[in-house]
């Protein structure tokens, strides 16, 4: 049922997509037939994009993030117009994995792509992608693997604890369909021939900085500025935001932009605690004001950890819209820790927002982790080993979910 | 249908509360949150306001207008009507910082500060508040007390604006709207907790010290909850009056729902009961 409205009639927002903002609200959930007081200005029509589908709680569009496990808990994906921002670990591995699934799944879904990077060129970026796991043998051997460990736990019957026997069993990770949502093989790349045929555009700040501003210097730094002209420009353009009569666009736009916030960029607050506290903070704003009004979807990596003005951060919380932190173990003393040696770090879902609702889904698990096993990024939820150990003595096993002893 | 179910609504000092803001007597109520969303707050008196009849102003900064239509529809008003029978100004941050940034605007623009690179104060801004809020002379059945509702004062912090900058806002829009028009103010300010942020720091205390009712919105200090989202903190103040009196303040443990917000006493959440 992924059937939603074009934003044909000029700029919608977040909603507008599934109900049309200005006269009529259309949700995807309307039956199709003429319209009582429709003018033909505001007919909409319900097309379904590819690669997209609406949410279950509030009829919001999204698009997957590469990884179906996070989709899972952001509450089912990224709600298209909204920015995602991963804190990035502190060496930017894993999160820039997470940066590479996402682009990857816009390639597949025939989405249109936006890298930005100070960095890396976007074009070595992308040959960078991890290929789709489209073979169906590998799936089925996870979903086995799944399935293995659940039949174990089933046949055994509690004798002590039986009041819990009644609970629903705990999923070792999140569940997922497969449907919306792509698996990647992090060890192979990206067939060329994929990567040819899709749509992008690179933004690699060394080759603009150069280049004339038409903005009255504000206190955004260059960087940002030129960035924000450069998206505003492609999102017109290519009709994105249905104001360019020529262009009816029925695609998403994927943004990718890495490294937000680093001294790359020509921003300081990476480096001193009296930086230039505005700069970011004011091209979040901007940013998101250009989300809602077109059909896109953005994650952002930034290296929060680097930040020193802490009051930054929070701002920064409260301009984006969902936050996910990555903590990977490497270099800490958890590295050592024993109950953490099946994982590589710890995912923190700092924030998630309450669009078009006043509640929001949100996991009754906090405690959540990550791995690189067999060349696919996996989250779990945290539990102690001991679980597993005992399992004619205790009957308090991973499907109790309110113990988390550590 | 009550948005505040449980006991919040049957204690009568709310209820006057309720009547004296509905009445408009030039309140200013200060909206906090801290460790939480405290958005259910302005949803709440954004239908309170637009039921009650009054004219309202809304500086809408951190959502989009069609978030704030479709959450009103399930508190039972419609955004898209009160606007177009002109009870309800709009002004869509998001939607109109996209328009001032890229485009140099012919007239002052409200968001005017964000073009330039040292903006000393809001003063476009509270002109557009105080010609949304004018009264109109033309002898019609005129709406009750203005309200001006923002959502949120933190982010003009975090777009170059000083504190300072932001209460002189404040400042004339309560000379304009409380004490000229005998109308209400309702801001939303984040508390930043221990996280050093100076600027709204000074907001919030400033704030703090000039309003009639403060509703703070907490996250429990022992963490995430399923059955109870928060605690809400209510304090009455009469800042005109000599500070011996004491305010009187009540709490509150709240879990959202769908269309309502259900209120309990501490620890009587029916999930425990």
């Amino acid at each position: 049922m992924a059937a939603v409205a074009t934003c044909g009639t000029g700029a919608g927002s977040t909603g507008s997509v599934v109900a049309a903002g200005s006269k009529n609200h259309v949700t995807s959930f309307q039956r199709r037939g003429p319209r009582a007081s429709g003018s033909d200005s505001s007919y909409s029509r319900l097309v379904s994009i590819a690669g997209t589908r609406p949410s279950v709680r509030n009829g919001q569009l999204l698009v997957s993030t590469g990884l179906p496990a996070l989709d899972q808990l952001l509450g089912g994906g990224l709600a298209v117009g909204t920015v995602l921002l991963i804190e990035e670990d502190k060496y930017n591995i894993y999160s820039s994995l997470l940066f590479k699934y996402f682009l990857a799944e816009g390639i597949i879904n025939g989405h249109t792509l936006l890298v930005a990077s100070a960095k890396e060129d976007p074009a070595d970026i992308l040959q960078e992608l991890p290929a789709p796991l489209l073979d169906d043998n590998f799936k089925k051997d996870f979903d086995e693997e799944a399935c293995n460990h659940k039949t174990a736990e089933s046949n055994i019957k509690m004798k002590i604890a039986w009041r819990y026997q009644l609970l629903p069993k705990m999923e070792a990770g999140p569940v997922s369909s497969s449907r919306f949502g792509h698996y990647y093989d992090a060890s192979k790349k990206m067939p060329q021939e994929l990567i040819e045929a899709s749509k992008w555009h690179g933004f690699f700040f060394p080759e603009k900085s150069s280049s004339t501003l038409n903005i009255e210097p504000c206190s955004l730094t260059h960087g940002y500025i030129k960035l924000l002209q450069f998206i505003q420009n492609i999102i017109y353009e290519e009709g994105f935001d249905g104001s360019n009569p020529q262009k009816k666009q029925k695609n998403i736009l994927r943004i990718g932009i890495q490294n937000l916030g680093s001294p790359l960029w020509g921003d300081d607050i990476c480096c001193t605690e009296n930086g230039n506290s505005h700069s970011l903070t004011k091209f979040l704003y901007v940013l998101r004001g250009l989300l809602r009004t077109s059909l896109s979807a953005c994650m952002i990596t930034m290296p929060t950890h680097l930040i020193q003005n802490k009051a930054i951060i929070s701002r920064v919380t409260n301009l984006s819209d969902t936050v996910v932190g990555l903590e990977s173990f490497i270099g800490s003393e958890r590295e050592t820790n024993p109950l953490y040696k099946d994982y590589h770090g710890l995912i923190h879902i700092r924030q998630i927002p309450r669009l078009n609702n006043l509640i929001y889904d949100v996991s009754d698990v906090k405690d959540l982790a990550f791995k690189l096993k067999r060349k696919l990024f996996t989250i779990e939820f945290l539990h102690t080993n001991t679980d597993r150990v005992n399992t004619e003595k205790t009957f308090i096993t991973s499907d109790f979910r309110v113990i988390h002893v550590f | 249908r009550s948005f505040w179910k449980g006991s919040l609504a049957s204690a009568s000092s709310v209820s006057t509360t309720w009547t004296e803001l509905r009445e408009g007597l030039g309140k200013l109520t200060l909206l906090c949150d801290a460790n939480t969303d405290g958005s259910f707050l302005v949803h709440h008196f954004l239908s309170f306001y637009l039921k009650a009849n009054c004219k309202v102003c809304f500086v809408a900064l951190i959502q989009s207008f069609s978030h704030y239509n479709i959450v009103g529809q399930k508190l039972g008003v419609s955004l898209t009507v009160a606007r177009e029978c002109g009870q309800l100004v709009f002004l869509e941050g998001l939607k109109s910082s996209v328009d001032v940034f890229f485009r140099a605007q012919a007239e002052p623009h409200p968001l005017q500060f964000l073009r330039e690179a040292n903006a000393e104060n809001l003063q476009p801004l509270y002109e557009f508040v105080r010609e949304a809020l004018k009264p109109v002379d033309d002898g019609e059945a005129a709406w009750r007390c203005p309200v001006l509702l923002v959502d949120d004062l933190s982010v003009l912090l975090s777009l170059g604006m000083g504190a300072v900058a932001v209460l002189d806002f404040i400042h004339y829009c309560r000379a304009t709207v409380c004490w000229e028009r005998k109308g209400n103010i309702v801001a939303l300010v984040h508390d930043s907790g221990d996280t050093e942020d100076e600027e709204n720091n000074i907001l919030l205390n400033g704030l703090s010290h000039q309003s009639h009712l403060i509703l703070r919105a907490e996250g429990l200090a022992t963490g995430f909850c399923r059955d109870v989202h928060g605690q809400l903190r209510i304090l009455w103040r009469t800042p005109s009056q000599p500070t011996t009196q004491r305010d009187q303040s009540l709490t509150y443990q709240y879990k959202i729902q769908d269309k309502s917000v259900s209120f309990f006493a501490k620890g009587m959440s029916p999930a425990v009961l």
